[in-house]
């Protein structure tokens, strides 16, 4: 059991893990009902998303029902905007599934996918977890249809299981805890004290940063489960502090890394240690793809348009719909036209390229699909660094010092 | 969103083109001095405040406070204003280049970045980057004369040597939109590489050099046909490609040679004009953006965002003569006609 991820700067893989959430709620998201037909010039876009559950209690920095919505929305105005000249239109056909899995999100995201596909649609954004990321694919395998998955940052949909039509606009753990490892190489901070909680997604990222750690020759010099519960979300209390600290003494370590994805307890140790020792991870310093503190490379412009249109800031689960939908508009207006079949293959291409207020074109690794795109370190009030660092390379793209390099993929993709 | 040409009296302008010409008179007499010194003047992003420079001592001379984060600037014909545009506050400051101080503001709707003086010099042509619109105002009214929708997030603006073709770039569409200026209507849309920046037509009005930054190229268009003819690429031994972002463009009037500034590769781009050649990089202040020539066309300044300087470059010589420090995130540079 797990509340919604409550804090601004939560890692990306916002509330994916939700399986163990009460159905009870103030209050059901409406599935928006898809207008009927697509005219012959319009590309209707795709979105499947389940909404937060309403927090049962105050909380300063909940998760916006429109999470990452807002964002795709946005995308569609600036699509529509360029489609003026290009005699493009696009729509976006959103469908919120129910909060709370119960067992059967897969099937229900497959079932919303074969009924997007059946009527006509060819782009799909999926802001889900990552079973339910494979069961879309799958539904709607052989129809043409191109995936986005622009919330679940999981290395196996890049790996093991990783499918033709799916692109990943969301970073992997291994490019968010590269991101880090580099930055940390590059201040000579090399002792690591891994602090790992008890969810599953929190195992795997310790086991991106230990990954990481290795490649960047970091040093994890101790590793220590999280016994204490949500400390961060129950606003933790004295003589639970006291336990927490007795817990960081005796470690030699440089910087503490906290591996809590969905934000319960990660915020509650800087400042809690015992040794006087910086924190970074999840929370702390993070590597993410959006923050409010991004304002350089016309970031700013970004950020005011989603504000004025939204009335909130714009948060990475946002910024990465924005990036699904814009791929499909810079394709289509790349390649004059919007047909799937022209663009399903066209995303995986050298020349396609989407500028993102990143000051450089991202484009899509063509073994595994992923995203390339530099990650901001970042703790809650200011910029750090942006990764790739200076003087990481690589052949290719400084970018692909970052997550797993075509040597190591152990993607394939079936046919 | 559009809401056309709102034609103004004609009486009026032609009022105002009698005006424009007594002071272009009188620009051409106080032009014959030897040795003219000129004043520049820098925008400082994040210091709302204008830097003024003396190009005879090198040194600055005073800073004017003006509405928040100022970036396009430019002077009037006669150079006794100075136009800003405050893009937090949505307006275009206008100062009295004698006293310093903003005498009246202009309504230049959400967000000016970037804008043009016509010939006239009557009419300003405003980039309004949040709003993907063109706004264009008479600056003697305060009057907004048309709103032009354009691409999203616009900025370039280039007005072609006659006055008679406009052209915006819109950073995230990536096109350069020409827009009659009489009509007021998009005439042309041309999709040049990531990220434009920044439209400088040569002084024979044949070609459009349209930076991009993301993309790292220039695009030149060739006006008549309306087409990219030529992409400039840029290649620095020791710079990452990813750091070369083209911003600034100037052409020198004889249309021998192009300056390009390129952002955090913290060099310009010294160009052969006719043939293309990219033949030196000047090594100037960090993440260089906007460029302008004094008059005579014998100094370029450059504003260095990241390290709060401008560079000065002796044009004929091809070579940085000086840096001056200046405020916070210099943004624009325009150098009075006088």
């Amino acid at each position: 059991m797990h509340n919604p991820a409550r804090i601004l700067l939560a890692p990306l893989a916002l509330g994916l893990s939700l399986s163990g959430l009460s159905a009870a709620r103030a209050q059901e998201p409406v599935a928006r009902e898809p207008t009927a037909a697509i005219a012959p010039s319009e590309t209707a876009i795709g979105l499947i998303y389940r909404p937060e559950a309403a927090p049962s209690s105050y909380d300063a920095e909940a998760v916006p029902e429109d999470e990452g919505v807002a964002g795709a929305r946005m995308a569609v105005k600036d699509n529509n905007n360029t489609g003026r000249f290009t005699k493009q239109t696009y729509r976006l056909d959103e469908v919120a599934l129910e909060p709370g899995t119960g067992g059967d999100g897969g099937q229900k995201a497959a079932a919303a996918a074969r009924d997007l596909a059946g009527r006509g649609i060819r782009y799909l954004i999926v802001a889900l977890p990552a079973d339910e990321v494979l069961a879309v694919a799958d539904a709607v395998k052989g129809q043409g249809v191109t995936i986005f998955n622009v919330a679940a940052p999981d290395d196996r949909l890049r790996g093991a299981d990783c499918r033709r039509n799916v692109f990943h606009v969301i970073p992997s753990r291994a490019m968010q805890t590269d991101a880090l490892a580099q930055f940390f190489t590059l201040m000579r901070w090399r002792k690591m004290f891994l602090i790992v909680g008890p969810q599953e997604n929190d195992r795997l990222y310790a086991d991106a940063f230990k990954t990481s750690a290795k490649k960047f020759s970091l040093k994890i010099n101790a590793e220590k489960p999280w016994t204490f519960g949500p400390l961060a979300k129950a606003r933790g209390d004295t003589p639970t502090r006291s336990e927490a600290m007795v817990f960081t003494r005796g470690v030699d370590y440089d910087l503490a890394i906290v591996a809590d994805e969905a934000g319960d307890w990660g915020d509650y140790v800087p400042f809690r240690t015992v040794d006087p020792r910086p924190v970074a991870g999840t929370q702390g310093l993070i590597a993410t793809t959006w923050h409010p503190m991004l304002e350089t490379w016309g970031a700013a412009q970004a950020q005011n348009r989603f504000r004025r249109q939204s009335g909130r800031l714009m948060r990475p689960l946002d910024y990465q719909a924005w990036e699904a939908v814009r791929s499909v508009g810079e394709a289509a207006t790349q390649k004059k036209t919007a047909d799937p079949a022209v663009l399903a293959p066209y995303f995986a291409e050298p020349g396609f390229s989407l500028p993102a207020y990143k000051g450089v074109s991202l484009t899509y690794r063509p073994w595994d699909h992923q995203l390339r795109q530099p990650l901001i370190v970042v703790q809650p009030k200011a910029l750090v660094s942006v990764a790739p660092e200076q003087g990481f390379t690589h052949q290719r793209t400084p970018l692909d010092t970052l997550g797993i390099d075509l040597p190591e993929t152990t993607c394939k993709f079936a046919d | 969103m559009s809401r056309g040409f709102r034609a103004g009296a004609p009486g009026t302008v032609l009022g105002l083109a009698l005006l424009a010409g007594t002071s272009l008179a009188g620009f051409g007499l106080a032009g014959v001095s030897p040795a003219q010194a000129y004043t520049v003047y820098v925008t400082n992003e994040k210091g709302n405040s204008v830097s003024v420079i003396d190009t005879e001592t090198m040194a600055v001379t005073g800073t004017w406070k003006v509405g928040r984060r100022p970036r396009g600037v430019t002077t009037s014909k006669d150079g006794k204003e100075l136009f800003v545009c405050a893009s937090d506050d949505d307006r275009i400051d206008v100062l009295d280049t004698s006293s310093g101080k903003v005498v009246r503001s202009l309504r230049s709707g959400p967000d000016p970045e970037q804008f043009i003086l016509g010939p006239q010099g009557n009419l300003l042509y405003v980039a309004n980057e949040d709003d993907s619109q063109v706004t264009v105002i008479d600056v003697e009214k305060n009057k907004v004369m048309a709103e032009v929708p354009v691409g999203v997030e616009p900025e370039g603006m280039g007005l072609s040597p006659d006055g008679k073709v406009l052209v915006n770039t819109s950073e995230t569409t990536n096109m350069a939109h020409f827009i009659d200026t009489t009509t007021f209507q998009v005439i042309d849309n041309i999709l040049v590489d990531a990220r434009p920046r920044f439209a400088e037509f040569t002084a024979d009005g044949k070609y459009l050099w349209v930076s991009a930054e993301v993309g790292g190229t220039i695009s030149v268009i060739d006006v008549a046909a309306r087409r990219v003819i030529k992409k400039i690429t840029f290649k620095i031994p020791s710079v990452n490609d990813e750091a070369i972002q083209p911003v600034g463009i100037r052409i020198t009037r004889d249309g021998t040679k192009a300056f390009v500034a390129l952002g955090p590769a913290n060099r310009i781009a010294v160009i052969d004009a006719k043939s293309y050649a990219v033949e030196k990089y000047l090594p100037v202040g960090q993440r260089v953006w906007q460029l302008a020539f004094t008059p005579d066309q014998k100094l370029l300044f450059s504003t260095n965002g990241s390290s709060n300087d401008i560079s000065v470059v002796d044009v004929a010589a091809e070579k940085v003569v000086k840096s001056i420090p200046v405020g916070l995130l210099p943004w624009g540079v325009a150098v009075s006609p006088n």
